[in-house]
């Protein structure tokens, strides 16, 4: 009787006892797990992935927590839809339905400077093999340049399913502080003078025949030049073609609301789920925020850079400060060059051509990771 | 960082960089030949007048 005692009571008081002799790295999760819940609800910071992603951090790191074992919820959730890569896709389905690429095919060539927006992939994935890590976790570790989430968890998953943690959120992160990283560096590597350079409005001169076949087009080309990036793309462009086809409205209406919002949660879930203390606190997650953070001010930087070349070669007739949203985060970019030309120029409205380049550096940013897989197929390196 | 890493680290860049723009530029340059196919046509100077 007693001994059944004294072993009900060790089941009621193992936790506690693990939290305070080998619990270190769980208590700092369980406040870190805090901090991405503050940062979610307090402040609006990606809610919808910060939300489920802090309630897994902090459900995986109540100490003898069996959440990611075998059979467990977190676990059930991660081998259903992040180890098999389905739940990024699931996600570019819903992004395609919601995007109007319709400014983008006003200016097809704005599509350039979504390749120059992902500059900081290829520089990070330097920084990451100068700093000592292995090539596929360095590929994974820079597509966080690629300023997309799906796509840095879809590679990273496969690549360096160890890392998926910090690549994540760190992702995550980084997108929604793009109003707070990129017009530092927009000022800084532009003049007054072309701040204020006013671009002409956008003419409606795309069809809708036009509009249907984008999709089927963009699936095509980028499928022959880069086929391992084909889930990515054709995924975001079959949600796309679902909405400029207007036929099934039903189903457009449930990629872009109920099935990206389901697999939001169970996404974010167990993405929270690989941030196990004693697996997460490493040096290494320190070095992969930093280098995040660096691909995206490469991003940026090249961005511009090449705006401002396009500046010279049109003899000013287009603000270089739309380089900055040849990246993937739509469409944060894009309103961050329409605030930063209205405080130089208050009449200057570069929205709908910063949209274009912003849409150009979603899809650039989806054939930046097809091209490096395939180049990585084509080395050997991967199946 | 070692011979071998260097040489993947730019191959890397100077291929990736170079397809993600020539890709691009491909893509771009459909976009504009659909363009071509397939113009806006404008209903308004199409619709005959009613006098």
């Amino acid at each position: 009787m007693l001994d059944s005692l004294v072993t009900g009571l060790y089941g009621l008081t193992a936790g506690v006892t693990y939290l305070f002799t080998q619990g270190g790295p769980n208590v700092i999760m369980l406040l870190i797990a805090a901090l991405l819940l503050y940062l979610g609800v307090k402040k609006e910071v990606e809610p919808l992935l910060l939300v489920p992603i802090g309630f897994g951090c902090l459900l995986v790191n109540i100490p003898l927590s069996d959440l990611m074992d075998k059979g467990g919820l977190l676990r059930i959730l991660y081998d259903m839809g992040i180890s098999n890569e389905l739940f990024p896709l699931l996600i570019f389905v819903g992004i395609g339905a919601m995007i109007d690429f319709g400014a983008l095919l006003e200016k097809p060539k704005m599509l350039l400077f979504g390749a120059a927006g992902q500059f900081g992939i290829f520089f990070t994935l330097l920084v990451a093999l100068a700093l000592g890590f292995p090539a596929l976790e360095a590929v994974s570790i820079a597509v966080i340049g690629a300023c997309d989430g799906p796509t840095s968890i879809y590679v990273a998953s496969q690549y360096a399913p160890q890392l998926l943690g910090p690549i994540s959120v760190a992702a995550y992160s980084y997108m929604a502080l793009v109003p707070i990283i990129q017009p530092p560096i927009m000022r800084a590597l532009t003049t007054p003078k072309e701040r204020m350079i006013r671009m002409e409005p956008i003419k409606r001169t795309v069809s809708t025949q036009t509009r249907l076949l984008f999709p089927i087009v963009v699936t095509l080309v980028t499928g022959l030049l880069a086929p391992k990036g084909l889930p990515l793309m054709g995924t975001i462009m079959l949600g796309n073609f679902m909405r400029e086809c207007a036929v099934v409205t039903r189903l457009q209406k449930a990629s872009e609301n109920e099935i990206a919002n389901i697999v939001t949660l169970f996404l974010g879930l167990a993405i929270g789920g690989t941030m196990e203390g004693h697996a997460f606190l490493k040096p290494q997650t320190l070095m992969i925020f930093a280098m995040g953070f660096v691909a995206i001010c490469m991003d940026t930087v090249a961005g511009v850079v090449f705006g401002k070349i396009v500046c010279w070669m049109t003899k000013g007739k287009v603000n270089p400060l739309i380089g900055a949203a040849g990246i993937s985060a739509f469409p944060m970019a894009a309103r961050v060059v329409q605030a930063q030309g209205q405080l130089y120029n208050r009449k200057n409205h570069l929205l709908m051509h910063a949209a274009g380049v912003n849409t150009g550096g979603q899809i650039g940013s989806v054939v930046a990771a097809a091209v490096m897989l395939s180049v990585l197929k084509g080395m050997g390196l991967i199946t | 960082m070692d011979g071998e890493k260097w040489a993947f680290g730019l191959t890397m860049m100077v291929v990736g960089m170079g397809g993600t723009f020539l890709t691009l530029w491909v893509l771009g340059l459909a976009m504009d030949l659909l363009k071509k196919l397939f113009p806006l046509v404008d209903k308004a100077a199409d619709t005959p007048k009613q006098s």
